[in-house]
């Protein structure tokens, strides 16, 4: 943009700040439906106008200079916030393109302002509006990458069943990194607890292919090795019947159905004995 | 030839990542579904879905699968259909031993794949490419 396209919309930016403001605060709160207060959407637009305004003012529109600074870290909180509120990509960034119709609605009647300079203007917009969409991916994508990670430490826990006995739920798809963290997870119980007997519960995994079984059996040789023993349970009859089309050999492993017959088994090999408790008044 | 017709919308999913090997699974297990197949064969098909996704990837260097509702006139059916243009294969019964790998696995994958499908279909072209064709008909 020219210096002299740049003064005059800051001039006129100046002169109808209010109608301007309100005409936008006006088409963006139409797509909010109510997730923010009016009073902070107001507050929100008056400060980023302030800010363009500036920026107009000094005789450029570049976002790139220094001295728009102030507008980028702006707008990229405001698309950062907007991210997080579960806003989508079109909504966040109506809230800056609705500028141009209102500005357009407020100001198309100024004498001062020709058709190129609202081409200018409308240029000036879209540059925003890409800075705005480009943060809100970013932080899009910082946030998915974070859920996935709390997800891999959430997803792999290693609790204690008994004394002597610890299990691992494992749910969802076994990849190497979490058959990884799985690994390193189970053996350290093992140390902690000193048990020696350790359960691979797989009853939420939903398939169990050639890579998953490798995975199961590494983690159960690394466990044997330090004196455990581990009993795989949750072997559903699909999964078995898989398994055994498939080829894979458990060989000397212990498996079970279900955890309860994993601790029972686990249990009985610790000499530990479970009864049913007697009924009350029975003579024994 | 496999003697199967499509029934219904084929979709295709790139595979370049290990990321993709999970779409495929999750990709053909809805098909599976909607073609009403046993959970039996529901688990078979995707395992082998699983298998050959990851061959494409690891040995084909990556590629893309197809999953197509057919039917041979009797029984509904869901073909799977994966390829790349890698290296090939130069020894087909080689690469269907059991135990044989060169990928540090199980040497399970490929044959094991063969035998939860009910037919199956390798054509492989060495330093141009390979097309796997498998289906798993309803019982």
């Amino acid at each position: 943009m020219e210096t002299n396209t740049a003064l005059r919309l800051a001039a006129v930016l100046a002169d109808r700040q209010d109608a301007v403001v309100e005409a936008w605060s006006d088409a963006v709160r139409e797509t909010l439906r109510g997730r923010l207060t009016r009073a902070e959407l107001d507050r929100q637009l008056a400060d980023l106008y302030t800010l363009l305004r500036t920026l107009l003012e000094s005789g450029s529109s570049s976002l790139g200079r220094p001295d728009a600074a102030d507008l980028r870290s702006m707008l990229s909180d405001l698309s950062h916030a907007r991210a997080r509120q579960g806003f989508s990509v079109s909504e966040t960034a109506i809230s800056v393109f609705a500028l141009k119709a209102a500005f357009y609605r407020a100001a198309g009647d100024d004498d001062h302002v020709s058709k190129a300079d609202f081409a200018a203007f409308s240029l000036f917009i879209d540059d925003l509006g890409l800075h705005t969409v480009e943060t809100y991916v970013a932080a899009r994508d910082s946030i998915i990458t974070e859920q996935s990670q709390q997800l891999m430490e959430l997803s792999t826990p290693v609790v204690k069943l008994w004394d002597g006995v610890v299990a691992v739920p494992l749910i969802g798809t076994l990849d190497s990194a979490r058959s990884q963290i799985v690994m390193e997870r189970l053996l350290q119980a093992l140390v902690d607890t000193g048990s020696p007997y350790a359960i691979l519960d797989i009853t939420g995994v939903p398939a169990v292919d050639t890579q998953v079984a490798q995975h199961i059996l590494k983690t159960v040789v690394a466990a044997q090795l330090m004196g455990a023993q581990c009993i795989i349970s949750g072997i559903r009859p699909q999964i078995a019947q898989t398994i055994v089309s498939l080829g894979i050999e458990f060989g000397e492993i212990v498996t079970k159905a279900n955890l309860s017959d994993a601790l029972q088994y686990a249990l009985r090999s610790l000499g530990t004995d479970i009864g049913k408790r007697a009924p009350r008044g029975a003579v024994i | 030839m496999i003697n199967a017709e499509p029934t219904g919308e084929t979709r295709r999913q790139g595979i370049g990542g290990d990321d993709d090997v999970v779409r495929v699974r999750q990709l053909v297990r809805a098909a599976a579904v909607a073609t009403k197949l046993s959970l039996v064969d529901q688990t078979k098909l995707v395992t082998a879905a699983s298998e050959l996704a990851r061959n494409t990837l690891i040995h084909g260097g990556g590629g893309y699968a197809e999953v197509i509702p057919v039917t041979n006139g009797r029984r509904n059916g869901i073909l799977i259909v994966f390829v790349d243009d890698g290296p090939g294969i130069v020894d087909l019964d080689l690469a269907f031993t059991d135990g044989y790998t060169t990928a540090g696995g199980l040497g399970l994958g490929l044959s094991g794949a063969r035998r939860l499908m009910d037919e199956f279909r390798v054509e492989t072209t060495p330093g141009e490419g390979t097309t796997v064709s498998a289906v798993k008909w309803e019982r």
